[in-house]
């Protein structure tokens, strides 16, 4: 089987890459790092004995989207194909309210851009009729809030639509997970105020391992956030709306 | 676009936080962002794991560059056994990655989660020291990022006044991009072999007979025992054993300690019992065993930050080496003047040393080294001078990773390499780009504290 990893360089698919290539897999590394991939690919190369390619490829440019998915097939040469997608933005909200664009673009990679790629290789994984999709949701996807409402209501919309491609995929024998990570210490959240119950990449790389050996559906990770969620989604809108979180 | 991180930073024996910046470059691109970056926040220093106990790896003040997330293996060659990696590796990573291929760090320090970066800073020692010397002497090549920007590589041919201000130079050379290090062959197990020890001059009999031939040897000393008994312990020499017929080993999850113990669970006659039983663990006639390698080399690791067994003051962790020729009588006096003082110490370390380091700052030279922890209580401070003294009269010197306390005088009488040092600085680094709390305590940079 192969894994194609899309955001190659951030540290949570750092640590996925590294630990699904542990398991025997072969790994394709998507991202627009070209150096830092590479990097990346004579890292696991160096760990374990599995084939490792780079591909250049930008998520928000939805014109290379067809691109990778030829790039996946010739590489997978036969073998199942399964993908865990963690491209992602989080600016600052107060960034995206002082600019216009920036909110486009956190919709972009967090959604649109996800979509699309999904719908690309959605009739890969019915061909199949198996292999698993891993998807980033978040947390902040459970609730908009004042402190992250663009990027949280992107991943809103992705926990949507991949509920929806579970249910297209579950047919065919294929399984889609949703992963909705904590806080975790990334270079996404370093140095932001406010954190508590921060987990580390690799915690979350093994989060989503399980999750895919298991066909488990929505997962959060560390799990206690399923309950930390939960009281935060229960929380009345006339209170919540003036809570500044 | 750098994100600085304000917080506290401290050793591992955690006596003296320092309020510092922090960034945590996660790719080789964003190193050189945040190293340029820096300049705006004066001092700025590397920092690895904080696995060094004294003030080496902080910097009040100023910017910290952590390495901890450049941490990937680019290459191994298995014919040289060079692996070239990000010095964000750490010591249990090679381990997993490389003890089922039958190999090893050629020389590790006492925890698996210390960085090469780190490592190198310290120009580490292990339990093998007097055959396999000091880890600069495995690292053959090193891509430096100095003060001006520009990376260089430095080795033994290339840069070599640089590569040997670097190998235990404590990160004030700059910032270490890759490093080449040879591994070693290694088997998952080794067969431990150990005797109890009634006093101290059993202990260099036993040193003096196996310090050659022995692959590993260590000596645990009860710190506690006085009189008749100064200087009893345990004294173990490992073989790796390829023969040994067990599961590879996995590494464990250690256990944690969730908070910060109370002062009084390290009050002296807890300690002395503690001492007691595990002097007591080892019968009389001394036993032999198997043991797997990470158990063997990271005693410690199976308690995930032990440090916080000495409770929110910290603790000092004091190691000297003193020269063969010294030695017997500067470690019978260090454990005199411990034993009367009652500062409870949980076991000491004794070791055997086998020569100078490739830095122009190393620590080794031949001798023994005595390394323990001194909690953070009254006294300290006298007991630490007093051991200090007796390490520089007796021709030997302190261990800048473990260093938290020692004067500068001490310092600059007992490295005799460190005029050479302070000149590659000056050469490579005019503007004193890189600084440290040890550097400004030891007055390295000029400027003593």
């Amino acid at each position: 089987m192969i894994w194609v990893v899309i955001g190659a360089s951030s540290t949570i698919a750092r640590e996925f890459a590294r630990q699904a290539a542990m398991q025997g897999a072969g790994i394709l590394l998507a991202g627009r790092d070209r150096d830092d991939l590479a990097t990346n690919a004579a890292d696991i190369a160096t760990r374990a004995n599995v084939p490792v390619r780079v591909e250049h490829f930008d998520l928000a440019d939805a014109s290379e989207h067809i691109a990778l998915l030829h790039a996946a097939q010739s590489f997978a040469n036969g073998a199942e194909i399964n993908l865990f997608l963690a491209a992602g933005t989080m600016p600052a909200q107060t960034e995206i309210d002082a600019d216009p664009g920036l909110a486009a673009a956190t919709i972009v990679t967090n959604y649109t851009g996800a979509v699309l790629l999904l719908q690309r290789f959605a009739p890969v994984f019915e061909a199949q009729k198996s292999g698993t999709i891993i998807a980033l949701g978040s947390v902040a996807g459970d609730r908009g809030r004042l402190k992250n409402y663009v990027y949280g209501s992107a991943k809103a919309g992705l926990h949507a639509y991949l509920q929806g491609l579970r249910a297209r995929l579950v047919r065919t024998g294929a399984h889609v997970v949703t992963l909705k990570p904590g806080f975790v210490d990334t270079a996404m959240t370093w140095g932001l105020p406010g954190l508590f119950l921060v987990a580390s990449p690799a915690a979350i790389a093994r989060a989503a391992l399980t999750a895919a050996a298991k066909k488990r559906d929505i997962v959060y990770a560390p799990f206690f956030w399923w309950g930390i969620m939960t009281i935060i989604k229960n929380i009345p809108e006339r209170i919540f709306k003036k809570l500044n979180i | 676009m750098t994100r600085w991180k304000s917080d506290r930073f401290a050793g591992w024996g955690r006596t003296a936080p320092a309020l510092a910046r922090a960034a945590r470059p996660e790719r080789q691109a964003e190193l050189d962002a945040a190293f340029a970056s820096a300049r705006e926040f004066g001092a700025t220093l590397p920092r690895g794991n904080g696995r060094s106990y004294g003030d080496a790896a902080q910097v009040t003040d100023g910017a910290l560059i952590l390495g901890t997330r450049l941490d990937r293996f680019i290459s191994f060659d298995a014919t040289t056994n060079l692996l070239v990696a990000e010095p964000g590796v750490t010591f249990g990573d090679i381990l997993t990655a490389f003890l089922p291929r039958g190999l090893a760090a050629p020389v590790s320090p006492g925890t698996m989660y210390a960085t090469l970066g780190g490592a190198l800073a310290a120009d580490a020692h292990g339990k093998n020291h007097d055959r396999a010397g000091s880890f600069g002497a495995h690292v053959e090549w090193i891509d430096l990022l100095i003060a001006n920007g520009e990376t260089l590589r430095c080795s033994r041919d290339q840069n070599a006044d640089l590569f040997r201000a670097t190998i235990g130079g404590m990160g004030l050379t700059g910032f270490v991009r890759r490093l080449a290090l040879r591994l070693a062959s290694a088997s998952p197990f080794v067969r431990v072999k150990e005797s109890r020890i009634d006093d101290l001059d059993e202990f260099f009999e036993e040193f003096a007979a196996s310090r050659d031939s022995a692959t590993f040897t260590v000596g645990w000393v009860d710190a506690l025992a006085k009189g008749g008994r100064l200087g009893r312990g345990i004294f173990e020499t490992a073989e790796y054993a390829p023969d040994a017929a067990q599961r590879p080993p996995g590494l464990r999850a250690p256990k944690p300690i969730p908070f910060d113990l109370p002062g009084f669970a390290l009050s002296a006659p807890i300690v002395r019992g503690f001492n007691e039983l595990y002097w007591r663990r080892v019968p009389e006639a001394g036993r032999d065993g198997i043991r797997a390698l990470d158990r063997f080399l990271y005693p410690l690791d199976s308690l995930a930050d032990w440090n916080r067994l000495y409770g929110k003051r910290g603790f000092h962790q004091f190691q000297a080496v003193v020269p063969d020729g010294t030695a017997r009588d500067a470690v019978r006096d260090m454990l005199e003047k411990i034993a009367a003082t009652g500062n409870a110490s949980f076991l000491a370390v004794l070791k055997t040393l086998g020569g100078e380091g490739h830095g122009l700052l190393s620590f080794p030279m031949r001798g023994v080294t005595l390394a323990l922890d001194i909690p953070n209580v009254a006294g300290a401070d006298e007991l630490l001078s007093s051991l200090e003294f007796v390490a520089r009269d007796a021709g030997g010197r302190i261990y800048l990773a473990k260093d938290s306390h020692q004067s500068a005088a001490t310092f600059r009488a007992t490295y005799p390499r460190l005029a050479e040092f302070e000149s590659v600085l000056a050469e490579f680094d005019p503007e004193k780009r890189f600084e440290s709390d040890l550097s400004r305590r030891l007055g390295i940079r000029g400027r003593p504290a």
